[in-house]
């Protein structure tokens, strides 16, 4: 299964529910093609819940940041939601754990955002 | 579980397609090999890495070049070799992805997880052209 993300919006937040696997390809332009496109649309606020993420590797990774990048470009901040133990792993590995502001419960993520 | 010796290999095309199987062929013989679940993902992840670099980097996606793929399980050390024909680069001087000024490059990373997840990792330059990277996992750890 490749990836598959769903957005909803909670308050003024835009909330991305993330499945599958975020590898190079398709998984990870979608991805790409998702934040993107809500930078455009001037969305600021954005939850990425990873949840039902599989499996993450470097091209993932690198989307990860790069959206990351982009939304704090724009003015806006991207959280992350429920990373499962394999993701956590990878983000610790490479340091990149305390670069984004992960949560592990939505209603407080919700709140988190200024 | 099983622990005589297997080998598998195949001739690739140059396409990411080929990453999905090169890293189905190797969790599946690591599993046979007796890996636990996380040596699982994590032997799957670098062939994944390996392959990757192997059909972009290397051989560019070039329906001209193939990728050379074994696996093999023998005496307690799973080896995986890779190699392309692409002209190769200097795996010796990669940018370290955990320094501060590296921290959000959005690439870069592939080789640090190959290294970080096997317990040997070790490149050959072929001639005339190509790459060939070895990978190796210890079934007991050091």
């Amino acid at each position: 299964m490749s990836v598959k993300l769903n957005t909803r919006q909670v308050g003024d937040v835009s909330v991305v529910d993330v499945a599958g696997r975020i590898t190079l390809g398709e998984g990870s332009s979608a991805l790409r093609d998702t934040l993107r496109d809500m930078v455009t649309k001037d969305h600021k606020k954005i939850l990425l819940n990873l949840g039902e993420v599989s499996y993450i590797d470097s091209s993932g990774i690198g989307e990860l940041v790069s959206g990351f990048t982009t939304v704090t470009n724009n003015g806006g901040e991207l959280k992350l939601l429920n990373l499962n133990k394999r993701v956590k792993d990878l983000l610790s590995i490479t340091k990149l754990y305390t670069v984004f502001d992960v949560h592990e419960d939505e209603a407080a993520a919700i709140r988190s955002f200024a | 579980m099983r622990h005589e010796p297997e080998i598998v290999e195949r001739s690739l095309d140059s396409t990411l397609e080929s990453v999905d199987s090169a890293e189905e062929i190797a969790v599946s013989a690591a599993q046979r090999a007796g890996f636990d679940e996380d040596d699982l993902m994590r032997i799957g992840m670098a062939v994944r890495e390996s392959m990757v670099n192997a059909v972009v980097h290397g051989n560019r996606y070039s329906e001209h070049k193939k990728v050379r793929f074994s696996v093999a399980n023998r005496a307690q050390r799973f080896t995986v070799r890779i190699a392309d024909e692409g002209a190769g680069f200097d795996f010796d001087h990669l940018p370290d992805p955990l320094a501060p000024e590296n921290l959000l490059r959005t690439s870069g990373r592939g080789i640090f997880l190959i290294r970080s997840f096997m317990d040997e990792f070790l490149v050959r330059r072929l001639e005339p052209s190509g790459t060939e990277v070895t990978l190796v996992k210890y079934l007991v750890s050091k």
